[in-house]
């Protein structure tokens, strides 16, 4: 039996109608929003690619069942800002040039506006300890960093 | 699965595109392909097949290369900009269409721009020169006394002035590609050569950007695999009543031992694919791992390529004064882009057209024909970017997964992997094993070289395609590990070198190219043998090395490598390389790559822990001449990137297998380098803009394995000679002899 489950994404109080009250929140956002910030990338929890913030904290939405995001505030990557208005995480990683295919910044940025939420100007380790689950295939950790660093010295 | 949006739904929409089929399919709207005008050329000699001049006065690139995160798009944007006097976000490229894009060759062995992007400079140029031609008779002046700027062509000193758009705007150019009509000058240039930002970067932290995993069709459904218990394995039986408790299942394809569930929602297609109750035949023909290297020893060669011989090797090493031998091996990798494989097909009408991330669609479209008995003119690749492609990984196996099950359902499929589908079932770069021997004279010259590499017979080609082969379609039957002979050979004047590359009739798992295929494991233990010689005679690793090099460039590539790292001449080991449970060293590494082309050389600094083994590499530096620059930032970026995604190969990563199948299905039985062990990369580049640009994704990671492995000696005084270095490796090097 499908159940309709209401949630607020970025901002937007929507309901998403569900067969499965365990499907991941990744699914729905994906596939019924149409939303193309978050991204599955191993479905495990194990690499970061579809972060996203659920009442302000970074959690993983591939192993976050809808059922547990009932009415709750879930904001993506298209919520942080725009190519025309830019969150200043996104402006920083323009500037830094901080992407190569980009498949896993949604989580770098996702879960740096975590951070920056609560530590104004964490340190370069403590980017690389709060990020240590975070994957990069292409290499683009150093420009990643120098990307946040950027932004937590600009917000 | 049904939205009801509380509120508003078009917001969702507009951002997120939820059907973009025409916008990757569209034709650029103002283009030339009118319905009235002959299909558009595709030939390599042609103007056409490369660039139309739109009616607004816009360029439209065709081109065969694209992007696979390397920031070639915006290379090549810029070197057609350049070329057209044409601003840059006047410049829109379409990539790897097969209906489209002239067939380039592959994206791989860093020849984009090398390649790709000269044959559109070239087509650029020739457009210029007719442009010039057309303004000059339309203008009534000669072609040497006009300018161009932004598309407009007017008098030097001044007069009535005629745009692109007004010369050719929509039409074709019918010309012949002139190879050698005139280039700019490159001290002209303005766009070329300059760190333009990427143009796909906006896009892509933003949320905007469409990859592959995007693209949504009206009518679309999700397919998911289901792979068989062992790689040779027989379907014996499925039982469908297993997943008849979940909704929306539309079908179960079952073709021989091709196994795939498609459903209306991709949380079904995912469930059904993991709960589907299938019996497979038990089939146990891998190698045993722990005995890999043995196996690897003991295959059948099928034939010997020598890649190099001078002098003669046999006499030079019973002559020599001190002769050293070892062995050296390289394991199984796997791509592991963070993005699973994906793709989308359709079939209508008899017609198969495919949106897939493949870096080869001019050749997947053949075997994608072959596979399913169509005629090549009734299959259609579009290229959509996916997650970073490092070679031919498992997108081209999607597609055909989409393909075969769009075949049954008739209705567009989606198939993405899951996470395990891709490490298992990717096609993995092949184990290496390498033997050495050196000679050197009393005073500590080196006069003998030799080597010989176990790799899999095969060439560069066509990876036959998994759903083919499982579905007992037809399939050309290759073994396509890449090229990896090249750098097998050295580039030191040394008078007796003979390197044999033993080209063997197995490899355990399907193999293909990984970046730097075979030119990485093959640097590693050129690099690292030159260094036991260096040792050997007591010489510094840089200055030995420059003994034997005449190259000019490869010269002041060393030079300027020791600036950068500050490098401190002396012999490895290090006897200051600290006393307590942390060493450290620094170790050389350099390679022209498949010895004509692009210059590098590296220096790694590591950090040893004695007790525990662990390596970390804190910096590492390199100086990389590729000749031409286009975009010195997109270099440095892929310098950046390859390092540190081949310091993750080096100590990290290793496919794991039992008899039946791989068993590192994930990330944590598959590790790869994480934040806190990342290096710090120092990059000095060498722009030589009168010289033709060379390849800059590959080349670097050439030099990475080796230059670890020369720093860890230099720390510790044990060689490495297996990668990974796993910490089990480094104590056991460690253990007095
Ligand atoms: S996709 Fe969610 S953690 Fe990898
Ligand atoms: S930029 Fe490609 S995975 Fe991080």
């Amino acid at each position: 039996m499908s159940q309709s489950i209401a949630l607020n994404v970025n901002g937007n109080a929507v309901a998403v109608s569900v067969d499965d009250p365990a499907m991941p929140l990744l699914y729905a956002l994906r596939n019924d929003l149409a939303l193309h910030g978050p991204r599955f990338g191993c479905g495990l929890g194990q690499c970061g690619a579809c972060t996203v913030l659920l009442d302000g904290k970074a959690v993983r939405s591939c192993i976050t069942p809808i059922s547990s995001v009932a009415n709750r505030r879930v904001v993506t990557l298209e919520g942080l800002g725009t190519p025309a208005e830019p969150h200043p995480l996104q402006q920083a990683f323009i500037e830094e040039q901080a992407a190569q295919c980009g498949y896993c910044i949604n989580g770098m940025i996702m879960r740096a506006a975590a951070l920056l939420a609560e530590k104004e100007k964490p340190s370069e380790a403590h980017i690389k300890a709060v990020l240590a689950r975070n994957l990069c295939r292409c290499g683009t950790h150093q420009r990643i960093i120098r990307a946040i660093q950027r932004a937590a010295s600009g917000m | 699965m049904f939205i009801a949006p509380a509120s508003s739904r078009r917001d969702f929409l507009k951002s997120g595109a939820l059907i973009v089929g025409f916008a990757i399919l569209g034709l650029p709207s103002s283009g030339p392909a009118a319905a009235t005008e002959p299909a558009k050329p595709l030939a390599l000699d042609q103007v056409d097949s490369f660039l139309a001049i739109n009616s607004d006065g816009t360029a439209t690139i065709y081109s065969g290369k694209v992007e696979l995160g390397t920031g070639v798009l915006t290379a090549i944007t810029q070197i057609a900009a350049e070329e057209l006097d044409l601003p840059l976000d006047r410049v829109n490229v379409i990539q790897g269409d097969t209906a489209l894009t002239p067939d380039q060759g592959p994206t791989w062995g860093s020849l984009s721009i090398q390649v790709g992007g000269m044959q559109i400079r070239h087509a650029a140029a020739t457009a210029r020169q007719a442009l010039l031609r057309m303004a000059a008779k339309k203008l009534g002046a000669k072609p040497d006394q006009l300018v161009i700027a932004d598309g407009v062509i007017r008098p030097e000193l001044g007069g009535a002035e005629v745009s692109y758009a007004e010369l050719v705007g929509g039409k074709r150019f019918l010309l012949e590609l002139d190879k050698k009509a005139p280039t700019k000058r490159p001290s002209a240039y303005s766009i070329v050569g300059r760190p333009i930002a990427r143009l796909d970067i906006p896009g892509k932290v933003t949320g905007q950007f469409t990859y592959v995993q995007d693209v949504r069709m009206a009518g679309m459904v999700h397919g998911r695999v289901v792979r068989p218990s062992g790689v040779g394995a027989s379907l014996e039986s499925v039982d469908e009543s297993s997943i008849k408790d979940i909704p929306g299942i539309v079908k179960i394809v079952r073709e021989q031992n091709f196994l795939g569930v498609v459903a209306e929602t991709e949380w079904a297609a995912i469930k059904a694919s993991q709960q589907l109750k299938a019996t497979w035949s038990n089939w146990e023909g891998l190698p045993d791992e722990t005995k890999l290297w043995e196996w690897v020893r003991g295959s059948t060669i099928d034939k010997d390529l020598v890649t190099s011989n001078k002098g003669n090797v046999t006499d030079a090493l019973s002559q020599a004064a001190k002769k050293l031998s070892a062995t050296y091996d390289f394991t199984i990798h796997t791509h592991g882009s963070i993005g699973p494989s994906c793709a989308v097909a359709e079939i209508t009408n008899g017609k198969l057209t495919c949106w897939t991330p493949s870096q080869d669609t001019h050749r997947l479209r053949p075997a994608l024909a072959n596979m399913l008995a169509m005629p090549v003119e009734d299959v259609r690749c579009i290229y959509v970017e996916g997650s970073g492609c490092y070679g031919r990984n498992g997108h081209e196996d999607a597609t055909a997964d989409a393909a075969l099950m769009a075949r049954a359902v008739g209705r567009p499929v989606r198939v993405q992997w899951m996470r395990g589908d891709e490490h298992g079932w990717d096609p993995k770069g092949p184990p290496t094993l390498i033997d050495l021997h050196g000679g050197l004279d009393a005073s500590g010259n080196v006069t003998a070289w030799q080597s010989e590499f176990f790799i899999p017979n095969g060439d560069a080609g066509t990876v036959p395609l998994l759903a083919a082969k499982l579905a007992k379609l037809p399939y050309a039957a290759l073994t396509s590990p890449g090229n990896i002979t090249r750098d097998s050979d050295i580039p030191y004047g040394i008078a007796n070198v003979r390197t044999t590359c033993h080209l063997l009739d197995r490899t355990p798992l399907r193999p293909s190219w990984i970046r730097t295929p075979g030119r990485m494991q093959n640097t590693f233990a050129n690099e690292s043998f030159m260094d036991e010689l260096a040792a050997a005679a007591g010489a510094d690793p840089l200055q030995f090395r420059l003994r034997y090099l005449d190259d000019p460039r490869g010269i002041e590539l060393l030079r300027r490598l020791a600036r950068l790292a500050g490098w401190e001449t002396r012999p490895s080991p290090n006897r200051n390389a600290g006393s307590g449970d942390i060493a450290t060293g620094r170790g050389l590494s350099y390679v022209k790559y498949e010895l004509v082309r692009t210059y590098i050389g590296a220096v790694a600094e590591v950090e040893v822990d004695r007790k525990s083994g662990k390596i970390r590499v804190p910096r590492f530096f390199v100086v990389h001449d590729c000749g031409q620059i286009i975009n010195p930032d997109g270099v440095r970026n892929q310098i950046e990137g390859n390092v540190i995604m081949t310091v993750s190969r080096t100590l990290f990563e290793r496919v794991t297998f039992d008899r039946s199948r791989v068993t590192s299905l994930d990330w944590a039985s598959y590790p790869i380098l994480t934040f806190p062990d990342v290096p710090t990369v120092v990059s000095d580049l060498i722009d030589r803009p009168d010289e033709p640009p060379w390849g800059v994704g590959e080349p670097t990671g050439a030099v990475v394995p080796g230059a670890i492995s020369n720093a860890v000696f230099d720390a510790v005084g044990a060689r490495l000679r297996s990668v990974p270095f796993h910490p089990d490796k480094v104590k056991a090097a460690l253990q007095p002899m």
